[in-house]
């Protein structure tokens, strides 16, 4: 039930030991092979040899998703480029992508993590995983694929899309184990009832889920509906990608962080001030053994607690309940990440477009249901309906080139979005999260 | 020979309409002729009035977008086949309506069609060389 017993129950004294070790040594080639660290701790004043104790790791600089932005696309990374065997990326639009660089050694740990998580999940080598995670430049599709792989279940690599054929195909290959985003689980389920298909006709008994918020009454719904065990799963492309951490199928309670290779620390997002154990607050992780693009104290945005409590699964490691929401205004849309600033970004580009605008986003059944409202300006304006139209598919169809999501676009009165404080509400979320 | 429309665009929620013809009642300005195109989510209103400026500093000073349009406006005589007779002179010229609507006058006799063109200037003249009669604005407004 435990794939890495050596490192994953290893006691507290001795798992802080290695991380300290793990940490010098991320700090000093940090410090000598990424100018952008080398930079920052100058500024600083820090020195690698400062970190003496785990507790130092607080006069250490925060790490941000802009400075990705500003290093793209090879800036951060800490070996050469030839030692680079993968690159991914985050939903990066409008060449704001954030990238991640990984050797082949990342990649191996990457794979071993994922397997552990699996395991975690209660799947075995006998399991057939069907896996609807995008592939590409998308971490989750390869991550959970290699991670299967290693862990010797049988993959099937699905990908997304093309829902009518994915029940078939679980009804036919007859997988246990799906990976999937929660609602994407819901809408499966949906058209395999459209398609005639019974629950009992399948034979899933365990459902990975991340890539977007949900709620525990969600889990709820998915487990009667799609007669599994539902089960959370944590990662970002900067630190990873999915199996950063996993809840376990013996506590299904919170997931549990690979802290023999990620340092998790919970922030104040106000002040920056580290919160002690059981407080919410920023989740805050410092890679330990990532070569080709270590990250120290990257600041995650995602806001959780640690809880500290041994488990009962055995496993040592700490575990961070389920992320309740964000410290900046991204949204997570069908599992894609979405500023509203890249729609800002891609109104004002629309030609006379006023930046006056409002993403609504609704649940319809299983779906996220992005609708952006624009007000029209007399610039805008035409007596003619074809012209407006036109405008409206236009600016559909840069969400979705840009951000890979459908967005239904509809357009407003001038001075009907509310200003609050004479800015603008950009954000109205329905779903009940 | 062109007259100017007015168009506000609307959301469809009800009681914007009431709220564009308030405005227009407490400005004292009086409608000639009016066209509704609607899509789900929207509306645009065109409409002719007596006095353009006026309705369009009233509806602007409530919060309104006002767009302006040159439209073209042709008597026909109220009988059948009279509209025909004009669409036919137009499409052998490979003229384009983006839109029109129509209203008889109070006498009955005559017809007058409102054209909105993709080429307004080469309209009005294939109009006129075919004996159509346009109706300046000037005289339409004061109906």
């Amino acid at each position: 039930m435990v794939f890495d017993v050596q490192n994953e129950t290893m006691p507290r004294d001795e798992l802080e030991t290695l991380q300290l070790k793990r940490l010098k040594y991320l700090v000093e080639k940090v410090y000598h092979n990424v100018p952008f660290y080398n930079k920052k701790f100058s500024e600083m004043k820090v020195k690698p040899q400062d970190v003496k104790s785990l507790n130092d790791l607080k006069h250490l600089p925060f790490t941000e998703k802009q400075d990705l932005r500003n290093n793209y696309p090879f800036g951060l990374f800490a070996v050469p480029r030839e030692s680079v065997v993968r690159v991914h990326a985050s939903s990066g639009t409008t060449g704001k992508a954030t990238v991640v660089g990984y050797t082949r050694r990342d990649v191996d740990n990457w794979a071993s993590l994922m397997a552990r998580s699996f395991e975690a999940c209660g799947v075995t080598r006998a399991d057939i995983v069907h896996n609807a995670y995008g592939y590409g430049l998308f971490t989750g599709g390869l991550g959970a694929h290699y991670g299967a792989e290693a862990l010797g279940a049988t993959i099937l690599p699905v990908s997304g899309g093309a829902t009518k054929r994915q029940v078939m195909l679980m009804k036919d290959f007859g997988p246990t184990v799906i990976c999937c985003t929660p609602s994407y689980a819901l809408h499966l389920y949906e058209t395999a009832l459209a398609n005639g298909i019974n629950i009992d006709d399948l034979r899933l008994k365990v459902g990975i889920f991340g890539a977007e918020p949900w709620t525990e009454e969600m889990r709820h719904d998915i487990q009667n509906k799609l007669q599994l065990k539902a089960l959370d799963i944590y990662g970002l492309s900067e630190i990873m990608g999915p199996g950063v951490g996993i809840e376990c199928i013996a506590a299904q309670d919170g997931l549990h962080i690979w802290e023999d290779h990620f340092l998790i620390e919970i922030i104040n997002p106000e002040t920056g001030e580290p919160l002690p154990a059981g407080e919410k607050g920023e989740l805050v992780i410092t890679t330990l053994t990532k070569e080709a693009q270590p990250l120290i104290r990257y600041r995650t945005r995602d806001i959780t607690r640690i809880n500290n409590i041994p488990c009962r699964c055995g496993r040592t490691h700490y575990r961070i309940e389920r992320i309740t929401g964000r410290s900046d205004d991204m949204l997570i849309i069908r599992g894609v990440n979405v500023f509203p600033s890249q729609i800002e970004s891609i109104l004002l580009e629309t030609e006379g477009l006023s930046p006056h605008y409002q993403l609504i986003i609704d649940r319809k059944g299983s779906m996220d249901i992005l609708e952006v409202q624009v007000e029209v300006n007399e610039k805008l304006f035409s007596d003619e309906i074809k012209h407006l139209q036109q405008i409206e598919k236009k600016i559909m169809s840069h969400i979705k080139e840009f951000l890979g999501v459908t967005a239904k676009i509809t357009l407003v009165e001038p001075r009907t979005i509310a200003r609050s404080e004479g800015k603008a509400q950009r954000i109205v979320d329905k779903r009940k999260l | 020979m062109k007259v100017e429309q007015i168009s506000i665009f609307l959301e469809n929620r009800a009681g914007r309409l009431a709220d564009v013809t308030r405005t227009l009642s407490e400005a004292g300005v009086n409608i000639r002729a009016l066209s509704l195109a609607d899509t789900t989510d929207f509306g645009i209103l065109r409409l002719i009035v007596t006095d353009h400026e006026k309705a369009k500093k009233a509806l602007k000073d409530n919060g309104f977008t006002v767009g302006r349009t040159n439209v073209v406006a042709a008597e026909v005589e109220d009988r059948p086949g009279g509209l025909h007779d004009i669409l036919s002179m137009l499409s052998t010229n490979g003229i384009n309506v983006e839109y029109m609507y129509a209203f008889v006058q109070q006498s009955g006799k005559n017809a007058v069609l409102i054209f909105r063109f993709d080429r307004t200037d080469e309209a009005i003249e294939t109009l006129q060389k075919n004996g159509v009669r346009i109706i300046p604005g000037s005289e339409l407004y004061n109906i």
